[in-house]
């Protein structure tokens, strides 16, 4: 094969590549435009969207439970041995509750979600997919998307900000045993600090961080368990490509929104 | 309505890409009859079938159900026009995380107004028509053999008096002895329902289940129709193809 040949195929070979992902994108853009469409549709079935706060929410609230426990404790640890060198050690309070509200509860909590609940989207729909269940809900006169993918996303754009604030509470609770009961710094100072920086804006900027990791998560999820192809093999591709992006996605956009809620908030 | 046929095709084509899947189909499926759509594997079988229930346009051509042009339909038309059907998949297509019971209930939840008595009373009926017991009926789909998996299937695609009751491949994975009970239910459900024009339609690869069930017999072959007989005129078909499966 001459060097042109060679040349011209991997051009080719990139060039199906990027229009691959082009594809892509504009079937993820559609199903997005299809989910909201079918979101102010009737009939609401709310207790679908319970059912799904119960699975992603309270479900969760044990891992969360023990993610934010011992991430607050940690975090006040490592915190003190930097802060002690300067004589600021009391100032690991409000470091490090204005850390868990406005990243740690909120990315922390997303990407719990993005393993636990993103798979179990992807998986799921997938093997309702692949059994023929989705098509018997078209038949019956059903909106799959309506049926299976609304809840799921309100489901997760809702739990979230709800886990994302269990995590600040117990990440509190967590670095406030470390600094005050083991690392004996004093307690009305530890409390008074917290006071003195906390603002209510940053409780909201974490809440509004967890809503929208919460929607991407199910946007993520759902639409791989749509996508799935072949058999068990397809529902594990799926599945995994599910919680892969769903992570990805929290950490990149938690880059962008935190500097646009930054300049409102 | 169309005393004659309750689903029509006319001039219908289906286009993936390059490849004709479906190629000019004009003909009718009779009201009130059971009609098997036979061919081998390729053949457009399925996507026939998905035609009829509005899955799929036609690139060309119009499908008309139960008199109405099918292919026009908007999409929330087309939602409300698909209760006219009841269909049974090739694996039964239950959903696997409700109970048999309640996958039977599951329509009649959907889209009436029934309270818990009527649709208990309504559910048991149906169960009980397709042979399935209240214990099975409290079971999950994964803790039923095959055949009464299909049963389930039946009786929820019965579950809001369609017009039109398909069937894709409903036998496929059954043993001969299961495959015949099955047919045999599916006979006794359309003769129950025939008064009111009830129409089945089998999607099948079964030749001798077919001549034994079926009233009319569409075989396909390569996207075109190659013949729509009668079951006793189809018997006697010279067309070399059909004789070939006729002598399998």
């Amino acid at each position: 094969m001459d060097v042109k040949a060679i040349a011209v195929s991997k051009v080719e070979g990139l060039g199906e590549k990027v229009l691959g992902y082009i594809n892509g994108l504009g079937d993820f853009t559609n199903f997005t435009m299809k989910t909201v469409f079918w979101t102010f549709k009737p009939p609401y079935r709310v207790h679908l969207l319970f059912d799904q706060m119960v699975f992603m929410g309270n479900k969760s609230v044990f891992i969360i439970f023990l993610t934010s426990g011992f991430t607050g404790a940690v975090f006040a640890m490592q915190i003190y041995l930097g802060m002690k060198a300067i004589n600021a050690d009391s100032f690991i309070g409000p470091i490090v509750t204005i850390a868990l509200s406005k990243e740690l509860a909120p990315v922390l909590s997303g990407l719990v979600v993005a393993g636990r609940c993103g798979a179990a989207m992807a998986a799921q729909i997938g093997s309702m997919k692949v059994t023929e269940q989705i098509d018997a809900l078209e038949v019956m006169g059903i909106n799959s998307y309506q049926y299976l993918a609304v809840p799921r996303i309100l489901g997760a754009m809702l739990s979230l900000p709800l886990l994302s604030g269990i995590f600040l509470l117990i990440g509190y609770g967590g670095s406030w045993l470390v600094g005050v009961k083991v690392l004996q710094i004093d307690e009305i100072l530890y409390t008074q600090k917290i006071s003195d920086f906390m603002r209510l804006g940053m409780v909201a900027e974490g809440l509004i961080k967890a809503a929208v990791f919460g929607y991407l998560i199910g946007i993520i999820g759902t639409y791989h368990g749509f996508n799935v192809t072949g058999g068990a093999e397809g529902v594990g591709k799926g599945t995994n490509m599910a919680v892969v992006w769903g992570m990805i996605t929290v950490l990149v956009v938690d880059f962008f929104l935190t500097s646009f809620l930054a300049k409102i908030l | 309505m169309s005393e004659k046929y309750s689903v029509e095709f006319k001039g219908l084509v289906k286009k993936f890409g390059e490849s004709t899947i479906l190629d000019n189909l004009t003909f009718g499926i009779h009201r009130g009859k059971i009609t098997t759509v036979l061919g081998f594997s390729g053949a457009g079988k399925t996507t026939l079938m998905k035609h009829i229930m509005g899955l799929v346009q036609p690139t060309e051509g119009d499908v008309i159900v139960l008199d109405t042009v099918i292919n026009k339909l908007g999409e929330l038309e087309l939602r409300e026009f698909r209760r006219n059907f009841g269909m049974v998949f090739q694996y039964a297509a239950l959903f696997d995380f409700l109970t048999s019971y309640e996958n039977v209930a599951f329509p009649l939840r959907e889209f009436t107004d029934m309270n818990e008595q009527e649709i208990y009373d309504k559910v048991m009926g149906l169960l009980a028509s397709v042979g399935i017991s209240e214990v099975a009926a409290k079971r999950l789909p994964s803790e039923l053999s095959g055949g009464m998996r299909k049963r389930v299937g039946l009786a929820r695609g019965l579950a809001l008096d369609p017009h039109i009751m398909l069937y894709d491949e409903p036998t496929s994975g059954l043993d001969p002895i299961t495959t015949h009970t099955v047919y045999d239910l599916m006979r006794d459900t359309h003769r129950r329902n025939e008064h009111r024009g009830f129409t089945s339609i089998i999607i099948s690869h079964d030749i001798h289940a077919t001549l034994k069930y079926s009233d009319y017999i569409v075989f396909m072959e390569k996207g075109r129709v190659v013949e729509h007989l009668d079951v006793e005129t189809f018997k006697k078909s010279e067309n070399p193809v059909i004789r070939q499966f006729l002598e399998l």
